[in-house]
């Protein structure tokens, strides 16, 4: 009974929205930018078009390697900061979640202005001989991947230092005793050890920047345009909406059966901890 | 042949900041041997045990093993295993897989370790557990695995870093009994620490009672409870009566006479160590070698005879203890039941009773100095009183 609020809350304002954007993706589009009557799949099949296709391969890409270069930093970040104590710990903990306490657009607007052709990054880039004066840093797939990580770093480094730090030291030191490098036992008892701390970051990170908008739409260029920027241009520009429900649908799908999975994993190994009862 | 020395610890020393948890610590023990490290928390047991798997090094000293030195090597390299205090079990693989790490670690054939897998799995009878994870098998199972995990890679020496503390106390006695009769199997030396001195007594061949980073005796189980040479063991030991003394005649070679502070009347007391005239002493009785009864036993010059008046008395079946007042002391005595008679009545609370010792069976050690810290290590009542062990 005390979940029927909530319940009915997401019915109302997350499942019917969503229901109807992929009612949606089944409508002819109008001319005039209404929706038409009767049901048509020529929607769905337009997203097979090449220049959909292509902007949905590019999503995947940049997010998939935006994911894999957050996971790689919060590996040992969040292992290191899991190992740290007292103030030291609280200290860099607060620094990492510090650039939530200002608005996501103004940190984007920041990189902005950090990589433009007068900013301070290019400038010390030049001075060090690193980049030639005309080289363009904005606009590139990866400024986007950077702001990216930028933006998405603390949702991968707080799972995994909550992994880390709930892992028993011990295991180390028996992997050890049994044998083991300590560089082959971080891979093999570790990194397993912690695989629902990774699993979450992943997920934490690749979902979100599936969806990202802001960040190729401020830092990107024609070369970066996301399924996001391609959903917006089709709702406010081309007012094709059938088009952009579709695109939508789609990219939600994609978030929601990722998100499934890992569902259904934790609930397997909350099954297999619920056996041991009394501990 | 003398039996060769396998494991040997050479002036080890280890500091923590400013504290030294092991200082100088040199013995070694024999092959085979179930050799356990008894002491406190903190005292330096679970170092020294963590020094001999090389998880922590030592500051100075070397560790030597079947006569090579290993102080360097890392764990990876030490023909040693280890039985963690938590068990440390992989939580992610099946017990099967975690029994046979260290052999895949080795890359030995997939034959090869099904087979030794298979025979440590019978050994610890977990065949129909196989499959299962640490998560699904018993705190008892648990610490199976974790021998069996070490075991199958036939180390020269097996550390257990208080193996039983996780588990219930009838699990416990079991466990005790199970690792004697697998270290009896294998035959390697068992290092053993633990901070529970009937564990330690059960099993051990040798025990090296630990206090404050060195080592305060070595020996049998025997000789620690019967020849404790200092204050700490004896207390740490079993149970024991400590009067406070002072040595004031030889009688003989080796006895001499004590006064003791709270006594009436001097006592007779084997002095082995020769302690001079004029020392200042403690000696240590044990409760079930007092004796307590109605009637004046006959007076012989080898016995200490003193009356007394019932204070206590705690029941337990197979004995009853009596606290018992002597002059200005209460001492324990252990009355072992060996007979019972349904019409007679037993020693009661307020009973004159003659309690009396044989004066082989004090035993002097040395006095505590006002200064030493050691003294507050002993419980408060264990002077001139009982420490009670359970």
């Amino acid at each position: 009974m005390t979940t029927a609020p909530s319940l009915i809350w997401l019915i109302l304002f997350f499942l019917v929205p969503t229901l109807i954007v992929y009612l949606f993706s089944f409508r002819p589009s109008e001319i005039y930018g209404g929706i038409g009557e009767g049901w048509t799949l020529d929607t769905i099949k337009s997203l097979m078009k090449t220049s959909n296709v292509i902007i949905i391969f590019r999503t995947f890409i940049l997010s998939l390697i935006a994911t894999a270069i957050c996971l790689v930093i919060s590996l040992p970040t969040g292992y290191a900061l899991s190992k740290l104590r007292g103030r030291w710990q609280q200290l860099l903990l607060l620094l990492l979640i510090l650039p939530f306490w200002s608005s996501f657009i103004v940190r984007v607007y920041a990189w902005k202005f950090l990589l433009h052709p007068e900013g301070f990054v290019k400038q010390i880039l030049v001075s060090l001989h690193l980049v030639s004066p005309d080289a363009i840093l904005l606009y590139q797939p990866w400024t986007v991947i950077l702001v990216m990580v930028y933006n998405f770093i603390p949702f991968a480094v707080l799972p995994i230092y909550a992994a880390s730090e709930k892992f028993d030291d011990h295991l180390f030191e028996a992997a050890m005793d049994l044998g083991m490098t300590p560089l082959k036992a971080f891979f093999k008892v570790f990194i397993p050890g912690i695989r629902m701390g990774i699993l979450m970051a992943t997920l934490l990170v690749f979902v979100p920047a599936l969806g990202s908008y802001v960040i190729p739409d401020v830092i990107g260029g024609p070369q970066t345009e996301m399924i996001g920027n391609k959903i917006v241009l089709k709702t406010f520009t081309e007012r094709n909406i059938p088009l952009a429900s579709a695109l939508s649908a789609f990219l939600s799908l994609a978030v929601l059966i990722p998100m499934l999975i890992g569902a259904i994993a934790q609930s397997r190994i909350g099954k297999s901890h619920s056996i041991k009862g009394g501990h | 042949m003398p039996m060769s020395s396998l494991l040997e610890f050479q002036n080890i020393t280890k500091k923590f900041g400013d504290m030294t948890v092991v200082d100088n610590v040199s013995f070694s023990i024999n092959n085979g041997e179930f050799f356990s490290l008894l002491g406190p928390s903190g005292c330096g047991k679970t170092t020294l045990l963590r020094i001999a798997a090389g998880l922590e090094s030592p500051d100075s000293g070397r560790v030597i093993l079947n006569g090579q030195d290993i102080t360097d090597l890392p764990p990876n390299r030490r023909p040693v295993n280890t039985v963690f205090q938590n068990y440390a079990l992989f939580p992610h693989l099946s017990v099967w897989d975690n029994i046979a790490f260290g052999l895949k670690v080795k890359k030995r054939s997939s034959q090869v370790i099904d087979q030794e897998v298979g025979k440590m799995l019978q050994l610890i009878q977990m065949e129909e557990h196989a499959h299962k994870k640490p998560s699904q098998i018993s705190g008892g199972q648990k610490q199976r695995v974790a021998i069996a995990r070490a075991l199958v890679n036939h180390p020269d020496l097996l550390l257990l870093d208080e193996p039983l503390s996780a588990l219930d106390l009838k699990l416990r006695q079991k466990m005790l009994m199970e690792i004697d009769l697998i270290h009896d199997e294998v035959g390697i030396i068992f290092l053993f620490v633990t901070h529970d001195q009937t564990e330690a007594m059960a099993v051990s061949d040798r025990i090296a009672v630990m206090h404050h980073g060195k080592v305060e005796q070595i020996g049998t189980p025997m000789e620690l409870y019967e020849a404790p040479k200092s204050s700490f063991v004896a207390a740490f030991i079993g149970d024991t009566n400590f009067l406070d003394g002072k040595v004031t005649e030889r009688i003989s070679d080796e006895y001499s006479l004590l006064d003791i502070d709270g006594l009436s009347q001097p006592i007779r007391c084997y002095n082995d160590k020769k302690i001079r005239i004029g020392e200042l002493i403690h000696t240590s009785i044990r409760p079930e070698k007092m004796h307590i009864t109605r009637k004046k036993p006959k007076e012989t010059s080898e016995i200490n005879l003193f009356e007394g008046t019932v204070e206590d008395i705690i029941y337990k079946g197979d004995h009853t203890k009596y606290w018992v007042r002597v002059d200005d002391l209460r001492l324990a005595i252990m009355k072992p039941n060996s007979r019972f008679i349904l019409d007679r009545t037993e020693i009661t609370w307020g009973e004159k009773v003659w309690v009396w010792w044989h004066e082989d069976d004090s035993y002097m050690l040395e006095r505590y100095s006002e200064t030493d810290t050691n003294m507050t290590e002993l419980p408060s009542e264990a002077i001139g009183e009982v420490e009670e062990h359970e």
